[in-house]
C-alpha cells in the first residue's frame, strides 16, 4: 500500500509542475500580444492640409501603445512642424477627382483658400482634431518629430521657424537609423 | 445591460473622433493607481474598435467592458500594473 501511495505522491507532484509550466507558457502568451516597446518611422514628405493627418493621427496613436515613434518631416512634410505654416495648410482641389470641384474651377485664383475652408470646417463637424491638437498630443506623448537639415536649408527655412519641440540637425541617415530598428516604417 | 464598475474616473471624449479617444484614454489610465478602472465616454463609432486594439496591444491595461448604448459608448478600462 505504501509503495502505491508514494507512486500516487509522485505522479502528483508531476502533474502540479506540468500544470505550473503550462500556466507560465500561457502568460507568456497572453503577454505577447502587447506590443509595447514596438518602435515605428514614419517619414512625412506631403504639407497639404488633408496629407498632415495620416502621419500626426498614427504617430500619437502609436505613442499611447507605448511605442517609440520618430517622425521625419522632409521637403513639404516640414510645413506640418513649422510654427506659422502649420496652421495655415491648404488644400486644393486641382488633380483629385473626388473632389466636388472641376479642376477647371478649382484651378481658379482663390479657390485652394475655398477648398481648404470646406474641409476645415468638415474637419471641425467631425471632430477631428485639429493639426496644431495633434501636434501637442504627439508631443505630450514621447513622439519625436524631426525636421530635415538638408530641406531646411533647400526651402530657405530657418530652423527657428519650427515648433521648440521639434528636433533639427538631422539628415537621412538619422532616420535610416531609426527605421534599421523599426518594426514599422511608413512613407507618407 | 449597464456596467457597475467602482470607476476612479470618467473621462468625456463625446464629439471627439479619431485618434483622440485612445490617446486621451491612454494619458487618463497613466493618470490612475493600480486597480482602479477608467470609464469612457465617446460618440466616436470606430472608438470600440479602436479601444479594444489599444487595450489588447498595451501591456498593463485590461479592457473589462464596452457598452453600446443608442448614442453613447461607454468602455471601462483597468490599469492592472
Amino acid at each position: 500500500m505504501s509503495a502505491d501511495t508514494e507512486a500516487t505522491d509522485g505522479e502528483d507532484d508531476a502533474l502540479q509542475a506540468r500544470v505550473a509550466e503550462l500556466e507560465a507558457r500561457l502568460a507568456e502568451l497572453e503577454a505577447g500580444t502587447a506590443t509595447d516597446g514596438s518602435k515605428m518611422t514614419i517619414v512625412a514628405t506631403k504639407g497639404t492640409f488633408d496629407m498632415a493627418y495620416p502621419p500626426l493621427i498614427l504617430a500619437s496613436t502609436a505613442a499611447a501603445f507605448g511605442w517609440d515613434v520618430v517622425v521625419f518631416h522632409t521637403f513639404w512634410g516640414l510645413d506640418i512642424l513649422h510654427e506659422e505654416k502649420s496652421s495655415d495648410l491648404k488644400l486644393s482641389a486641382v488633380g483629385n477627382p473626388n473632389m466636388p470641384v472641376p479642376n477647371a474651377l478649382a484651378a481658379l485664383p482663390g479657390m485652394d483658400r475655398v477648398a481648404t475652408a470646406m474641409m476645415e470646417k468638415r474637419i471641425d463637424d467631425n471632430g477631428t482634431a485639429t493639426v496644431e491638437e495633434l501636434i501637442e498630443v504627439s508631443v505630450d506623448q514621447g513622439v519625436e518629430l524631426q525636421a530635415c537639415q538638408m530641406t531646411i536649408d533647400l526651402l530657405d527655412y530657418d530652423e527657428d521657424d519650427f515648433y521648440d519641440e521639434v528636433t533639427v540637425g538631422v539628415g537621412a541617415a538619422t532616420a535610416l537609423q531609426h527605421m534599421a530598428e523599426s518594426d514599422v516604417q511608413l512613407l507618407v | 445591460m449597464s456596467a457597475e464598475y467602482d470607476t476612479a474616473t470618467t473621462l468625456d471624449v463625446k464629439g471627439a473622433s479619431c485618434p483622440m479617444p485612445v490617446v486621451k484614454t491612454k494619458a487618463a489610465v497613466d493618470d490612475l493607481a493600480e486597480g482602479e478602472v477608467l470609464e469612457v465616454l465617446a460618440t466616436d463609432a470606430g472608438s470600440v474598435s479602436d479601444i479594444d486594439g489599444w487595450a489588447a496591444a498595451t501591456d498593463g491595461v485590461r479592457l473589462l467592458e464596452q457598452v453600446e448604448g443608442d448614442d453613447v459608448f461607454k468602455h471601462y478600462v483597468e490599469k492592472t500594473a
